[in-house]
Order: structure tokens, then C-alpha cells, then sequence
């Protein structure tokens, strides 16, 4: 294993609370893999409406769906057919150079419900419908089958779990101000208290251990002070959440991590769609331009891909938004993309072909353009990913997704 | 196991406080519910509704300083609107101590936990400068009165509510064919989608996307106003009726009476008393509840029409209610609320923290625990696994705060093995009993019995 742990915690050690060190609040993943290609995932939470991310203007029922929505904003065409949110027209030159690709029309297997939380959960466990629920993640079973992957080179930093990760192969959890002061005496105690309770003995062996990397000592009474907690969320909200977490992915991404996943809420907008939207866009823009200034020319090599639990609805509501729906589009960038070009079979919008008469028809699976990358980048057989880390997938035609 | 009292009080309260006798029987736990509400007059918190006359005040004098921005008066306008918006906002912080005070002080835990529950079950988040720090106001007006009573009662009160209005996005939707349209306004889905999928039926009930269609068109004229609160506006109603979950509501005039005759109905599906009862168990009993016994309190919501009290009677007579004791782990408010009752931390103490203190001490710690006070994720509130709550980050703040919080609240702290007594009665084990002996210091032998897995779980 080339970066220990403690390796990595003394780094962090020395940045402090440094903002680097620290994206409070939101969870980033990251695991050590062989060879050069980094994959990064970024779970856009709250249903990316992916009709106004990237619409389809030569389409005239757009303008008659959406006739606010599409009215407000001067969007920038791509190929004469599909237009892009001006939100993410810094990402223009990337699309110039062929590091931008999109693919639209796609989804998960969940279908009718439309929840945020079921939706959310099956993007992340990666299974289909008729699979049973399940706590694991596709990142997770992803590590389990890929060779070269030791134990302990994943970390979820943050405070809250990310069920991508969740299953089987070995992570590590860390949270920066998760300081802890006592004596030796009192920490052979806790051990003990713990000692006949599994859930409490499996974790706190690695909370007291990376708490302890951390430094015991600590001259203030409680370890994780208010001032420097108050800072750093002040400086998160400054910078956006979306560069913190991605600069904090790229160092780690240019020393031995291989693959990153991160989550950016915000894209729920029942409401005021264009100024949430705007807003949402403005921090993965800034998490796709961070990633490739961090990575320098590591980006040749490095496929950032964005996807999110379901589409909105076709037509715009009645408060300047849209509502859950299902199809809807993801985000493929760097090097290792082949981009300017929007993947995925395009279904139109006439009535008859949207689904249920209200939502994009999904005409793919979200989940082969995933596997199709793990394919190309980690040499993963078809079997693997269809039965293991995708069960239940179809993955298709190759759509030839790398550069 | 049968009844034993401290696990009454741990279970189904806010744990063991040196001068409160824990309940004796099934009875006086229920009995906890009869009465008058004896913290909400001890310990007052805001009705939603009295807050109304301050936003109103608050919003305009916002207006009037942006409108004399360029004005000879702008500072004044400008610095009146930040000390009235100031004061607000210290009010609603100020409100930590009485909802934190409450769980120590009360001889009506059960109460104080339903609360809660409910107030998760129907979450809001405010999502403005006014309503932010809001939420304790609206469990107060639209929850608290209803926690005992009927499932029907809380769900209106709820719904009404111009938090729960605001937070899921109803204020604005219009009925396509309402005057109020005028060819530009119309549906939002978000409240009649979260009703049906978290409030009432399930995500697994019987619903379809047609009813939540329709049942959002029902839905419109329900509306807030600043200076009256919850309106119905039948300008912005769509005319027509309405089939929801294959009942027809409304077609004369429109009315909130076609809105509330639909909450009662869906009150008492057969999904709601499922999805209520099996998440009543979850909370308090196990994360894998016993089937018989959520069944059996599913019954009861039946055929009582939604009595909770009812409800909460069969839970708690069951034998799994006491067999399965130790199955939950206490969410980081209910970590916090149950260690500062067993230290007996005064109340003036915490109305006393500044806000920085009160960040230091309680927020920013329930925060790396995981939960970050008033400020859920999203509307299916917080999460119920034990497994969700206890992982290396949480547990490390857990640990971290029992073992520096305590002592920063007292200058001298109970000696572990007597504490051990006081805060884990009966259900001290000689792990724990032996750590409270063998610690170097009182601090860190108390900490050694807050951070134990007897004082987590429940």
C-alpha cells in the first residue's frame, strides 16, 4: 500500500483545519487503484433536471413545454440539436476540446415512485429494482473485485456515510476535528467498555486510532472548537462547496488515490428553477474546472462523471420549476472522454413518447455508461459488472466512451 | 423481561435524572400523556402564529430600507432593519434552552420524545432568514397539542402550517385552470408527493403518479399570508374535482373543507396506520421490528381511527417493547438531551451560554455526531439506523464530547461510581461499573459512562 494511513492523517495533521483538509460537512471518497486512470463520480442530489442542463432546443415542443423556463436563459448550442445551460458555459472550452460529453435520455431502473430517497439509494447501491434492498454500494463491490487494490485505501471523510461505499471491502472513516482528549488509562477503559458490543468495538477501534493520529493533546478543553469549525464552514460557503471538495479530491487524486466520489446537493428546484439551477451549476462547474487545474496533466487520464437519481418533468409546473420525473442527463468529463458529443438515444418529446405523457423516456441505462468506463479504465470483464458491481445490467452496445 | 422502570425511562424518555422517579408501570408511562402539557408552561416556546406580527414588522422594514437605499435615510433604514432582524434571530437561538431544558426537567419525558418523534416525521426546514431557526415553534403549535390525540388532528395541523406550506413548496402553486393562473401559474407536486410518500401512506403504499397529480391540484389555495398565517385562497384553486386514491373530492366552490375531508380519509388508510406504526416501532423499539406487534398496533390505529394514544398503548404492552431493549442507539439530541438530565445540568445554564458557547458545547458536537440541529437533509428527516449514527467520525464526537462537555458545565462533577448508579440504574453492566471504578480523573470517568454502549443504546 503505497500512502498509509497515518501518512495521510499526519498530512492532514499539518494542514490543521486548513479548508484543504476539511470539507465539513460532505463526504468524499477515495480509493488507491493501479495504474494511471482516476475516475471521479459526483452524486448530484435532488434530481438534476437534465431537459434544462441540456436541451434539446432544435426540439419546437421544448419551447411550448417550458415556455418560462427556456425564455430566461440564452443557452449555448452544441451540436444544432442540444443547447447548453449557460450555468455551465465555462465549461465551453471543454467541450471545444473535446473533454465534454454528455449522455441524455438515461436513468436508473427506478421508475413510477419518483423519491428522492429510493432514487438516491438504488443510484448508489447500483442494483436493480428486483434486487433486493441492499446497504452496499457499486464503489464498494467495484474495490472487492478489482485486483490490485489493498485494504485500508479508502476514505470516506465527512460525517455521514455514503452508501456508494458502503459493503464489504475494507474503508476507513475519517473526519478532521473528530479530535479526542484523554489519557492513556481512560482510552484502555473505553476499550474495554466497548469490548462486548460489535458495533461500538468495530468502530471505535478506527475512531479512537485516527483520532489518536490525530494528535491526543490538545490544549483547548474540547478538541473540536467552535472558532475553527465556524471558519471553516464560513470559508466552505465562500469558496463553494463544489471547489472544496474537488481541490481536496485532486491533491489527493495526484498522490495515490485512483478514485474519488463526492456528492453536491441544490438540484431539487420545485421553485425558481433557473436561480437554483444556476446556483447547482455553478458548483459542479467549479468542481469540473477545480478538478482539471488541481490534476494538471493528469486530467488526460481522468474520466469526471456526474449522475443523479431521476430527471424532472417534462413541462415546467406552475412555480417557475418542475417536478420529479424520471429520464434525465449525465456529465462526462476530462481527458480520458471522448466529448464533444451527446451519447444516448434520443426518444423526442412528443407526448405519446415521453413516459407516463409527463417525464423524458429513459432509453438507457445510467449504470452502462458507469460500467462502460470501469471497463475501459480498470479492464473489468462484462460478467463482473453485469453480476457483481451492476447486477442485473444489461451493458449493451459499446458506446465508445474514451478517448 | 417485562416492565422494569429504568428502561421505561431510557426507552421511552430522555433516560435517568437523580430527582425524577422513573415510571413504575406501563400505566404511568402512558399517564405521561394525560393532562396538562406541564414543560410547555414551565419552560415556554413560541407558537408559530405569534411570530407572525415580528416577520410581518421584519419584512417591512427590509422593504423600506431597500426602497430608500439611495434615500438620505439609508443608514437609518438599513440599521433598523438589522437590529429588528438581530433581535428575531437571538429569540429563535435563545430557544435551545428551553427544548434542551424540557428533556431534563421533565417528569413527562414520553412527551418530550413524541415530540420529537413527530416533529421528524413531519419535517421542515426553514428556508429563509425568517423561519431558519423556526422549526421549535411549529412542533410547538402544530405537533404538541396533538402528539396524544388523533393522527387526523396532527396531519391538518401540519398541513396548515405555513412552515410545512413554505417548506415544500405549496405557497406558489396554482391550479392550471384558476383564475389566479392567467395562463402563467400553476401545479407544484412537492407537498402532495411528500404527503403521500413520507406523511401518510408509505413509499411502498398504494399510490400512483396520477394521485399525486391529483392530489396536488387538491392541494391548491392552500396558501400562508404573513400577517394571518395559514389562507385558503380559492382564486388560485383549480376548479373541478378531484380523484384521489379513488375517491372524489371537492366540484362545487372551492373550499379547505374538500382539502381537510381528504387528510381524513388518507388518515385512516389501511397504508398510513401501516407506515405509522411500523415507524413508531423503528423509532423506539428496533430498527427490525417484531411484525406481530407492528401489526397489532396498525389494528389499533384502525379501528380507534387513528388514536395514537391507542397506538402507543399496544406498543408499549407488548412484550417486544421490553424484550428488545438495547436494539437502539439514541440519536445525537437524544445523547446530548439525556446526558445533560442525568448531570442535571441546569437550565440557567444553558439560557446563559452566548452563542458561541452554545455552538461549542451543543451544536457544532450534535453536528459531528451527525445531526445538525433544525437543518435535516431533507424531508424524510433523520436516519434510524444504529448503524447510521455509530460510525468512527460520530462516535469519535460522542466520545470526545463526553469526555470535555460535562466538566465545562460544572466545576466539580459527580464521583463515576456513584454517577454510574444515577445514570444507568439496572442497566449498568460490570464493564462499565468496573471503567467508572478504575478512571484517573471524575471527568474522564464520567465520560467513560456517557461514551459507554449502555448509555448510547436504549
Amino acid at each position: 500500500m503505497a500512502l498509509s494511513r497515518r501518512m495521510f492523517l499526519s498530512r492532514a495533521t499539518a494542514l490543521g483545519c486548513s479548508l484543504a483538509a476539511s470539507p465539513l460537512l460532505t463526504p468524499v471518497t477515495l480509493a488507491d487503484a493501479p495504474g494511471e486512470n482516476r475516475l471521479v463520480v459526483i452524486i448530484l442530489r435532488g434530481a438534476m433536471d437534465g431537459l434544462d442542463v441540456l436541451r434539446p432546443v432544435g426540439d419546437p415542443l421544448l419551447a411550448s413545454y417550458r415556455p418560462g423556463l427556456v425564455r430566461e436563459a440564452e443557452a449555448r448550442s452544441l451540436d444544432g440539436f442540444f443547447a447548453l445551460h449557460p450555468g455551465l458555459g465555462g465549461l465551453a472550452p471543454l467541450w471545444e476540446a473535446g473533454d465534454l460529453a454528455f449522455a441524455h435520455a438515461v436513468s436508473t431502473p427506478y421508475r413510477n415512485k419518483r423519491s428522492h430517497f429510493d432514487g438516491q439509494d438504488l443510484l448508489e447501491a447500483g442494483t436493480g429494482m428486483d434486487v433486493a434492498k441492499t446497504r452496499e454500494g457499486w464503489l464498494n463491490r467495484l474495490l472487492q473485485v478489482m485486483p490490485g487494490v489493498g485494504s485500508e485505501t479508502a476514505f470516506a471523510i465527512g460525517r455521514s456515510e455514503m452508501k456508494l461505499m458502503a459493503g464489504r471491502a475494507p474503508v476507513s472513516s475519517w473526519s478532521p476535528d473528530g479530535r479526542i482528549d484523554m489519557s492513556p488509562q481512560a482510552r484502555l477503559l473505553l476499550e474495554e467498555v466497548y469490548h462486548d458490543d460489535p458495533l461500538f468495538r468495530d468502530t471505535s477501534v478506527e475512531a479512537l486510532e485516527i483520532a489518536e493520529s490525530l494528535g491526543l493533546a490538545s490544549d483547548d478543553s474540547f478538541g473540536l472548537s467552535s472558532q475553527d469549525l465556524r471558519r471553516a464552514v464560513k470559508a466552505a460557503g465562500k469558496a463553494g462547496d463544489g471547489a472544496v471538495l474537488a481541490d481536496f479530491a485532486a491533491r489527493r487524486l495526484t498522490e495515490t488515490a485512483r478514485i474519488a466520489a463526492f456528492s453536491l446537493g441544490g438540484w431539487d428546484t420545485h421553485r425558481n428553477q433557473t436561480r437554483g439551477l444556476n446556483r447547482a451549476l455553478g458548483a459542479l462547474q467549479d468542481a469540473i474546472l477545480t478538478l482539471k487545474a488541481g490534476l494538471g496533466p493528469r486530467w488526460q487520464s481522468t474520466a469526471v462523471v456526474a449522475v443523479t437519481e431521476f430527471g424532472r418533468t417534462a413541462r415546467e409546473n406552475g412555480t417557475r420549476g418542475t417536478d420529479h420525473g424520471t429520464g434525465g442527463a449525465m456529465i462526462m468529463a476530462g481527458g480520458a472522454v471522448r466529448g464533444g458529443k451527446v451519447y444516448g438515444d434520443w426518444p423526442g418529446l412528443a407526448e405519446a413518447a415521453l413516459y407516463g405523457r409527463r417525464d423524458l423516456m429513459p432509453t438507457s441505462d445510467v449504470r452502462a455508461y458507469i460500467a462502460w468506463f470501469m471497463r475501459g479504465m480498470y479492464g473489468l470483464d462484462a460478467t463482473t459488472l453485469e453480476q457483481i458491481v451492476f447486477p442485473g445490467l444489461q451493458l449493451g452496445a459499446d458506446p465508445g466512451l474514451l478517448a | 423481561m417485562a416492565f422494569s422502570p429504568d428502561i421505561a425511562a431510557i426507552r421511552f424518555g430522555e433516560g435517568l435524572a437523580p430527582a425524577i422517579a422513573p415510571p413504575d408501570s406501563v400505566a404511568a408511562l402512558l399517564g405521561q400523556l394525560d393532562g396538562a402539557d406541564a414543560m410547555a408552561e414551565l419552560l415556554p416556546v413560541p407558537r408559530a402564529s405569534d411570530l407572525l406580527p415580528e416577520m410581518a414588522e421584519i419584512r417591512k422594514l427590509n422593504k423600506a430600507a431597500r426602497k430608500g437605499r439611495n434615500g438620505p435615510d439609508a443608514d437609518d433604514l438599513r440599521e433598523a432593519y438589522k437590529v429588528a432582524q438581530r433581535a428575531y434571530t437571538r429569540k429563535l437561538d435563545a430557544l435551545l434552552a428551553p427544548v434542551l431544558g424540557r428533556s431534563i426537567l421533565s417528569q413527562q419525558p414520553f412527551r418530550e420524545r413524541l415530540a420529537r418523534f413527530w416533529g421528524d416525521h413531519f419535517t421542515v426546514v426553514g428556508k429563509n432568514n425568517l423561519t431558519r431557526r423556526a422549526e421549535p415553534t411549529y412542533v410547538e403549535e402544530s405537533i404538541r397539542p396533538h402528539i396524544a390525540g388523533r393522527f387526523e388532528d396532527m396531519l391538518k395541523a401540519v398541513v396548515t402550517s405555513p412552515m410545512m406550506l413554505d417548506y415544500l413548496d405549496q405557497n406558489g402553486s396554482v391550479g392550471p385552470n384558476a383564475k389566479a393562473a392567467k395562463g402563467r401559474k400553476g401545479l407544484n407536486e412537492n407537498l402532495a408527493r411528500e404527503m403521500l410518500e413520507l406523511h401518510t401512506l408509505g413509499v411502498g403504499g398504494a399510490y400512483t403518479q396520477g394521485d399525486v397529480h391529483e392530489l396536488a391540484q387538491l392541494l391548491t389555495g392552500m396558501g400562508t399570508d404573513l400577517q394571518q398565517g395559514f389562507v385558503f385562497r380559492a382564486k388560485a384553486a383549480e376548479p373541478g374535482a378531484e380523484t384521489v386514491l379513488g375517491l372524489s373530492y371537492g366540484g362545487g366552490p372551492a373550499s379547505v373543507e374538500h382539502v381537510l375531508q381528504f387528510l381524513s380519509d388518507v388518515a385512516r388508510h389501511p397504508d398510513t396506520a401501516r407506515h405509522i406504526a411500523r415507524k413508531l416501532a423503528v423509532h423506539f423499539l428496533s430498527d427490525t421490528p417484531d411484525a406481530a406487534l407492528v401489526a397489532a398496533m396498525a389494528d389499533t390505529f384502525l379501528v380507534t381511527d387513528g388514536d395514537l394514544r391507542a397506538v402507543y398503548a399496544v406498543m408499549l404492552e407488548h412484550p417486544f417493547a421490553w424484550q428488545s431493549f438495547g436494539q437502539k442507539v439514541k440519536q445525537p439530541i437524544d445523547f446530548v438531551a439525556s446526558a445533560l438530565r442525568a448531570l442535571e445540568v441546569p437550565v440557567r445554564s444553558l439560557a446563559q451560554l452566548n452563542r458561541s458557547r452554545a455552538r461549542g458545547y451543543l451544536v457544532a458536537p450534535m453536528m459531528g455526531m451527525g445531526q445538525h440541529w433544525l437543518r435535516p437533509g431533507g424531508p424524510d428527516g433523520w436516519p434510524e439506523e444504529a448503524e447510521a449514527w455509530i460510525t468512527p467520525q460520530g462516535l469519535a464526537a460522542r466520545i470526545q464530547w463526553s469526555m470535555a462537555v460535562p466538566s465545562s458545565f460544572f466545576r466539580s462533577l459527580p464521583d463515576p461510581r456513584d454517577f454510574v448508579e444515577v445514570a444507568l440504574g439496572s442497566v449498568a453492566d460490570e464493564k462499565v461499573s468496573f471503567a467508572a471504578r478504575a478512571a484517573e480523573t471524575r471527568r474522564e470517568g464520567v465520560g467513560l459512562i456517557l461514551a459507554s454502549p449502555a448509555f448510547q443504546r436504549r
